[in-house]
C-alpha cells in the first residue's frame, strides 16, 4: 500500500503537499488575530495558575517548584489535545475536496499534527524562558533529547489522529466520546502529579496509557536533564504500533470517504 | 485492431447504503431498533451493470435527470468512488473542476489559494511558480490577488478556480454542471478555453442541463436513466431522442 502511494505520487509532490497544508494550518491559526500565538500560550499558563491555586494553595500537594513541574507536563499535553480535539473534524472540514479529488488524504491529519507540533516547539521556547526565572537549568542532553521526544510524540499523535479522523466519518458519536475520553486521560496521565504518587500496585495500569511514558520523559528531560532510553524505546515502539494500526484503519476506510461525506 | 480506450467501464454497479447506523448516531438506532435493522440491509443502486468506453480526445456529454447518477459516474472516473461490482479503468491524470470555493480558504490571499488549490490538484510547487503569472492573468484578478479570499465576490472566486484548473496538467477533464456560474463574459471565455483544451487532445466529460452546450462541445453523449444507459453514441442522435423525451 505504501509502495503504491510512492509510485503513484512523486516524493517531491508528497513533500510539497505536506508543506503547503501545514503552512495553511499555521497561517489560518495566526492570521485571524495578531495575538494568536499569545492567546494559545496563555491558555496553558492560565491552567497552570489554576492548578497551582488548587493543588498547592488548597490541597497542599508536596512537589517542589510546582510551577515548573506543571508547565513541563501541561505544554506537551497541549499539543496532544490541540490535535486530538480537532481530529474528528479534519476530514469533515475538507469534504468538498475529498468528494472530488483523489489525493493522499493521510496528509490532512499529518498537516494538523505538524502545525500543532511547530506551535508546541515555539511554546517550548516560552516554557524555557519562563523556566529560567524559576531555576530551570538548561542541559546539553536537550539537544538530542528534545528531537527524540518530538518524534515519538508526533508519531503517537499522528497515529491517533488517523484513527479518530477516519472513524468519525462513519461513527459521528466518536467526537463526543473523544472529548470525554481526553478529559479522563488528562487526569490519568501524570501531568498534575508525579509518577511516584501513583500506588505501586496500580502503576502498571497507568503505564498502559501511551502518553504516560512520553509526559514522564519530557519532565525528566527538562527538569533533570536526562532521558531514560529504555522507557523511551518502549514508548516509541508503542507509538509506532498505534501509528501502523492507525494508517491501516485510515487506508481501509479511505475508499469510502467520498460517499460517507 | 484494438482501440486505445482512455476510460473503460466494465459491468459497473454502484450502490449507496440507504441507512447508516453509525453516522446517524447510536441513539436513533436504538430508538428505532426494529426499523433500523431492516433498513441496514437496504441499499440504493445508482448505477446498474453499466459498460461503455471512451477514446482519447473524445468529449462525452452526460444527460439524465436529477439523481440519475451523473455525479456518481464522474466520482468513479475521478477515483474518489469505487464500484461495488465491475471495473473502472482510467488511463491518465483526471482533473475534476471544483465547485465554487472548494479547496480554498477564505483567510488566505488569492495567491496563497492558487498554491494551495493547484497542489491539491496534483501540481508541484515549482510547476505552480512557472505558471502562476499566466493563471493570474487569465483570471483578470491582478489587482486583488494579494487580498484575502473572503473579500472576493463569488464571481471572482469562480474565475480564480477556473483559471487554476486550466493550467493544471491533465488528460481527462471532468465538468459537473460547472460552466453555468460566473458572469456571462467570463462564461464565454471559459467555454472558449474548454474548446481550446479539447483541440489540444484532452478528453472531456461534460455534465450539463443545457443540450445546446453539449452539442457545441461534445462528439458523443451518454444518457442515464434508472441506473442504466438509456442511450450512448453520436451526440446528435442521443440529443434528438433526449429532447423528444422532455
Ligand atoms: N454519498 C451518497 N450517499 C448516499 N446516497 C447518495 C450519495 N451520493 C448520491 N446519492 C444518491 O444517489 C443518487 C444519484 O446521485 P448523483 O450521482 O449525485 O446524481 P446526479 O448527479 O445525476 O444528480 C441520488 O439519488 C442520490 O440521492
Ligand atoms: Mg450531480
Amino acid at each position: 500500500m505504501k509502495k503504491n502511494i510512492i509510485n503513484y505520487y512523486s516524493l517531491r509532490y508528497i513533500w510539497d503537499l505536506i508543506v503547503i497544508l501545514t503552512l495553511k494550518e499555521i497561517k489560518v491559526k495566526y492570521k485571524r488575530n495578531l495575538l494568536g500565538f499569545f492567546w494559545s500560550i496563555l491558555n496553558p499558563l492560565l491552567l497552570t495558575l489554576v492548578f497551582i491555586i488548587a493543588f498547592k494553595g488548597v490541597l497542599k500537594i508536596h512537589i517542589n517548584n510546582y510551577l515548573l513541574f506543571l508547565i513541563t507536563g501541561l505544554f506537551p499535553w497541549q499539543w496532544v489535545t490541540n490535535v486530538i480535539l480537532s481530529a474528528p473534524n479534519i476530514l469533515l472540514s475538507n469534504a468538498s475536496i475529498i468528494k472530488k479529488i483523489k489525493f493522499p488524504y493521510e496528509i490532512l491529519p499529518l498537516a494538523l499534527t505538524l502545525s500543532e507540533g511547530i506551535h508546541f516547539l515555539l511554546s517550548l521556547l516560552v516554557l524555557i524562558i519562563i523556566g529560567l526565572f524559576y531555576n530551570l537549568k538548561p542541559s546539553i542532553n536537550w539537544l538530542w533529547g528534545i528531537p527524540l521526544l518530538l518524534l515519538a510524540q508526533g508519531i503517537l499523535i499522528y497515529g491517533l489522529a488517523l484513527i479518530i479522523s477516519s472513524i468519525n466519518l462513519f461513527f459521528r458519536d466518536l467526537e463526543r466520546i473523544v472529548q470525554v475520553f481526553m478529559t479522563m486521560l488528562f487526569y490519568l496521565t501524570p501531568i498534575l502529579y508525579d509518577i511516584k504518587h501513583i500506588p505501586q500496585k496500580y502503576i502498571i495500569f497507568f503505564a498502559l496509557n501511551p502518553f504516560f511514558g512520553i509526559i514522564y520523559e519530557w519532565r525528566t528531560l527538562l527538569l533533570k536533564g536526562y532521558l531514560d532510553i529504555k522507557i523511551y524505546i518502549l514508548y516509541l515502539l508503542y507509538s509506532l504500533l498505534i501509528f501502523i494500526v492507525g494508517l491501516k484503519i485510515f487506508r481501509k476506510l479511505s475508499k469510502k470517504f467520498a460517499e460517507a461525506l | 485492431m484494438v482501440k486505445d480506450y482512455i476510460i473503460t467501464f466494465e459491468n459497473v454497479t454502484k450502490w449507496y447504503p440507504l441507512y447508516n447506523v453509525f453516522s446517524q448516531g447510536f441513539k436513533s438506532f436504538i430508538l428505532n431498533f426494529k426499523n433500523s435493522l431492516q433498513n441496514l440491509k437496504k441499499k440504493k443502486v445508482v448505477l446498474n451493470n453499466i459498460s461503455f468506453s471512451l477514446e482519447k480526445g473524445e468529449c462525452l456529454g452526460i444527460l439524465g435527470r436529477n439523481g440519475a447518477g451523473k455525479s456518481t459516474l464522474l466520482g468513479l472516473i475521478a477515483g474518489v468512488l469505487h464500484p461495488n461490482k465491475g471495473k473502472v479503468k482510467v488511463k491518465g491524470k483526471v482533473l475534476p473542476l471544483l465547485e465554487l470555493g472548494a479547496g480554498f480558504h477564505p483567510e488566505l490571499t488569492g495567491r496563497e489559494n492558487i498554491f494551495l488549490n493547484a497542489t491539491l490538484l496534483g501540481m508541484t510547487k515549482n510547476k505552480i511558480k512557472e505558471r502562476i503569472d499566466d493563471i493570474i492573468k487569465f483570471s483578470e484578478l491582478e489587482d486583488y490577488i494579494d487580498q484575502p479570499l473572503r473579500t472576493y465576490s463569488s464571481g471572482m472566486i469562480t474565475r480564480l478556480a477556473f483559471s487554476i484548473s486550466i493550467f493544471i496538467d491533465s488528460d481527462i477533464i471532468l465538468l459537473d454542471e460547472i460552466l453555468a456560474v460566473g458572469d456571462f463574459r467570463f462564461q464565454e471565455k471559459s467555454f472558449e478555453k474548454i474548446l481550446e483544451l479539447k483541440e489540444q487532445g484532452k478528453t472531456i466529460i461534460f455534465v450539463s442541463h443545457n443540450p445546446a452546450d453539449i452539442k457545441k462541445l461534445c462528439s458523443k453523449a451518454l444518457w442515464l436513466e434508472n441506473g442504466k444507459i438509456k442511450m450512448f453514441g453520436n451526440v446528435e442522435q442521443v440529443l434528438e431522442s433526449y429532447v423528444e423525451m422532455l
